[in-house]
């Protein structure tokens, strides 16, 4: 009777020091075969409900975390005005930025503390933000949606920047310029598709892109639809190689593969008008 | 529980003890036929007791370790993956519908195995599920708010879908969302019903914009805008997915936190009756229903499963479902004698190739014909579709394609639309069924008034799929609590089709 006791009390010590290292972990779980520990804390978890529950309680806290970091910051917003409350949640967020018609940027030091000056800039909106690393989702776009004036947004490294986020960037398509998605582990094509719809954008990094598949294509077809953006940060040779083996021969086999197009059409073409 | 290990671990040991010798026999007696070479390329005649040891052994192991506690097997001969014989929640059908309203009933549930819910399915392999055939879109562009609300909360719930359906030590759900938003179209005739819809679904949240031919033009310069009046746009929220992974992410999730899964299908149901006087005197029977037969696939032999409420989640087959238990075949002229107006209808899909067809910026086009498409990955391949006429509907005994159909009714009106599919070549097709409700074309959600434990939550006519984690919600809260607590979906019940008040989608085609 003692010793399940024992071992319950031990396993909970032991999956607290887990739990509470993976929490400090804000890298996202890359895929590969699971290590011992994280196999033994599933082992506990299907052993031990208190073990299930602190787990359980783990993710939530991150995810309100996160949550509140990217609320809306209604009371600023209130008593002083969107812009003062979109610099506000910038700064919090550790980002920069940079209002309309000024040189100097506004950025936190590295303890996180910023000059409070900002505040006497209420008519001026916010012109570049960089969002470099930070923590900022979906949610936190709340706080920028009347930013009319936003030309230059950088987001390179940001792990909870998705392709809802991406989708959402429609709000500022008649001013966007500037666009840095690089060493956005969550960004795909569905999201990249959405980008179309910003309509002024004349640069765009999409360096970088851990589960961006075939980026060469990628950046062809954007460029098709985006014809006055410069795309940096993909070659466009690149995710052809697995195809063709060597990267010498992707022009020949582009060759090929217009060759066949036009071969296995002609003659489906007429069957189809007969 | 030590003595049970001793023993496995001494059976271990014996079995590795057994099959050494046999190993070094074996090996010895290859040695020896090495010796003398055989000029015969046939089978040796001679029976030898050691040539079949080592694949007897086999046989005696496997059998050994299956007999060891922790295994399935019995010594009585009984089937593997029979039901439990008695369960709270039965809910019949594991599409994306069923396992989402299982997996928020074990959310909602207030202390651990709070409820006992059993998903049943007919279909193994999901080869005929109607989830995993279909297009994968998601849209807001109703003109109901019921279902405007469904679809936007069921694209939150897909925004944070890791927060939702994660499991411990398995990879975060991809669900491989493509934000392209849908496209409608409208001619002259239906440009003023396309602007209240509009306003209807900006009122509900949804991001959509309306276009006029020119800024269609400018936005999409590969449409032919030849006779549209009017186009609308999805901002937000709007797209396709990959329907295979939210059904597994929703079953993966609901059995991880104890959901039953059995394959079979239900063949009937056993019921009890009550007969209650109304207030002018007519008798009306109420029914309960105690028991659910699950037959097993591929055998004869069904399992009485005792339930206190089941959910028909069906699908295509839910208004079969609903027959069996006895709904629609009362004395005429009362509402015993109406039945549940879902039936299977035939859809196709046909896979085109087009390498000069629209890139990136395609979105899920509808045109006012009816014809529809979407891209589908980057390749140049669209997939595309229409519903048939209603006297022209397909037969359903199948999943047979109709290619005719494809040349006759879609190309044409495809061609005419995008130019550029003036040359395509249609690499494949496939059919799938729609739950189509005969009645309006919307979902029925509720609780049945004559049968008071069967749930329903079937007849969306296309739009399950993308509406299934709002359903699902919505189904648990009225199981659980008794009353929709987030979106009043009770323009979706029965009362409609009892007092014969279609609410219909008002589509602009």
């Amino acid at each position: 009777m003692a010793l399940p006791t024992l071992m319950r009390s031990r396993g909970c010590v032991w999956t607290c020091l887990t739990v509470a290292r993976r929490n400090l972990n804000s890298a996202p779980t890359p895929v590969a075969p699971p290590k011992l520990n994280s196999k033994l804390l599933l082992f506990l978890c299907q052993r031990f409900h208190d073990v299930e529950q602190l787990v359980s309680w783990s993710s939530w806290l991150k995810t309100w975390v996160l949550r509140r970091k990217n609320m809306y910051y209604g009371y600023t917003q209130k008593q002083y005005g969107d812009n003062v409350a979109a610099a506000f949640y910038i700064l919090s967020m550790k980002g920069g930025f940079r209002f309309a018609g000024q040189s100097e940027w506004f950025r936190p030091n590295a303890r996180g503390k910023f000059n409070w000056d900002f505040i006497n800039f209420r008519d001026v909106p916010i012109e570049e933000v960089d969002m470099s690393s930070t923590l900022i989702n979906y949610a936190g776009l709340d706080n920028f949606v009347s930013q009319r004036e936003l030309r230059s947004l950088s987001l390179r490294g940001c792990p909870e920047v998705d392709d809802w986020f991406l989708s959402r960037l429609h709000i500022f398509q008649d001013t966007l310029e500037e666009l840095n998605v690089s060493h956005c582990s969550r960004v795909t094509v569905g999201g990249l598709a959405s980008l179309h719809r910003l309509r002024k954008l004349r640069r765009l990094d999409l360096s970088s892109l851990p589960r961006l598949q075939k980026p060469g294509l990628v950046r062809i077809l954007l460029e098709e639809q985006l014809p006055h953006c410069h795309i940096s940060g993909v070659e466009y040779s690149q995710g052809l190689e697995t195809e063709t083996g060597t990267e010498t021969e992707t022009g020949t086999e582009i060759g090929q593969l217009t060759k066949e197009y036009t071969h296995t059409h002609g003659p489906h073409r007429q069957t189809l008008t007969q | 529980m030590t003595t049970w290990r001793l023993l496995a671990r001494t059976g271990s040991a014996i079995n590795t003890g057994m099959c050494l010798p046999s190993r070094t026999i074996i090996q010895n007696d290859y040695c020896s036929s090495s010796g003398f070479r055989s000029f015969s390329t046939g089978k040796a005649m001679r029976t030898d007791f050691f040539k079949d040891l080592d694949s007897q052994l086999k046989a005696f192991r496997k059998k050994a370790s299956s007999a060891m506690p922790g295994s399935d097997w019995h010594p009585l001969d009984l089937t593997v993956g029979l039901p439990p014989e008695r369960t709270d929640i039965l809910i019949v059908g594991g599409g994306v519908v069923g396992w989402s309203i299982a997996y928020w009933l074990k959310k909602k549930e207030k202390v651990r195995d709070g409820v006992r819910v059993l998903v049943v399915e007919k279909d193994p392999t999901y080869s005929q599920a109607s989830t995993v055939l279909s297009a994968g879109g998601i849209r807001q562009q109703f003109s109901l708010p019921e279902n405007i609300h469904l679809s936007l909360a069921s694209a939150e719930f897909m925004r944070n879908i890791n927060e939702h359906l994660s499991v411990l030590n398995d990879d975060p759900v991809d669900l491989q969302f493509n934000h392209s938003g849908y496209l409608f179209l409208a001619s002259e005739n239906g440009a003023a019903i396309m602007e209240e819809n509009y306003s209807t679904q900006r009122y509900a949240g949804a991001k959509v914009t309306l276009l006029s031919p020119t800024q269609l033009k400018e936005k999409f310069p590969w449409i032919n805008t030849d006779g549209v009046a009017l186009a609308s746009y999805g901002l937000e929220n709007e797209g396709w997915f990959d329907p295979w992974m939210l059904l597994n992410a929703f079953r993966r999730k609901a059995m991880s936190m104890g959901v039953f899964q059995c394959f079979g299908e239900v063949t009937g149901f056993r019921y009890k009756t009550h007969s209650m006087p109304t207030e002018d005197g007519d008798l009306v029977e109420l029914k309960r229903i105690r028991y659910v037969n699950v037959r097993m696939p591929n055998s004869l032999q069904y399992q009485p499963v005792e339930c206190a409420i089941v959910v028909n989640a069906a699908g295509a087959s839910s208004g079969k479902v609903a027959e069996l238990a006895g709904i629609g075949s009362g004395p005429k002229h009362t509402i015993a004698a109406i039945p549940v107006p879902v039936e299977p209808r035939k859809r196709y899909i046909y896979v085109l190739h087009s390498p000069d067809g629209p890139g990136l910026d395609s979105p899920f086009l509808i045109d006012y014909s009816g014809v529809y498409f979407r891209r589908e990955g980057l390749g140049g391949n669209y997939i595309t579709g229409m519903s048939p006429e209603e006297e022209e509907e397909p037969e359903t005994n199948d999943l047979e394609v109709d290619h005719e159909f494809f040349q006759e009714k879609i190309w044409p009106h495809l061609a005419s639309r995008v130019p550029a599919f003036e040359s395509l070549k249609v690499t494949s097709a496939w059919a799938g069924y729609y739950d189509y409700n005969t009645f309006d074309q919307n979902g029925i959600l509720g609780l049945h008034p004559l049968v008071n434990n069967m749930y329903f939550a079937t007849g969306f006519s296309g739009h399950g799929l993308q509406q299934s984690p709002a359903v699902g919600r919505a189904l648990a809260e009225l199981i659980l609590d008794g009353d929709f607590m987030t979106l009043n979906l009770s323009a979706l019940g029965f009362q409609r089709i009892f007092s014969k008040q279609p609410t219909l989608e008002r589509n602009i085609v």
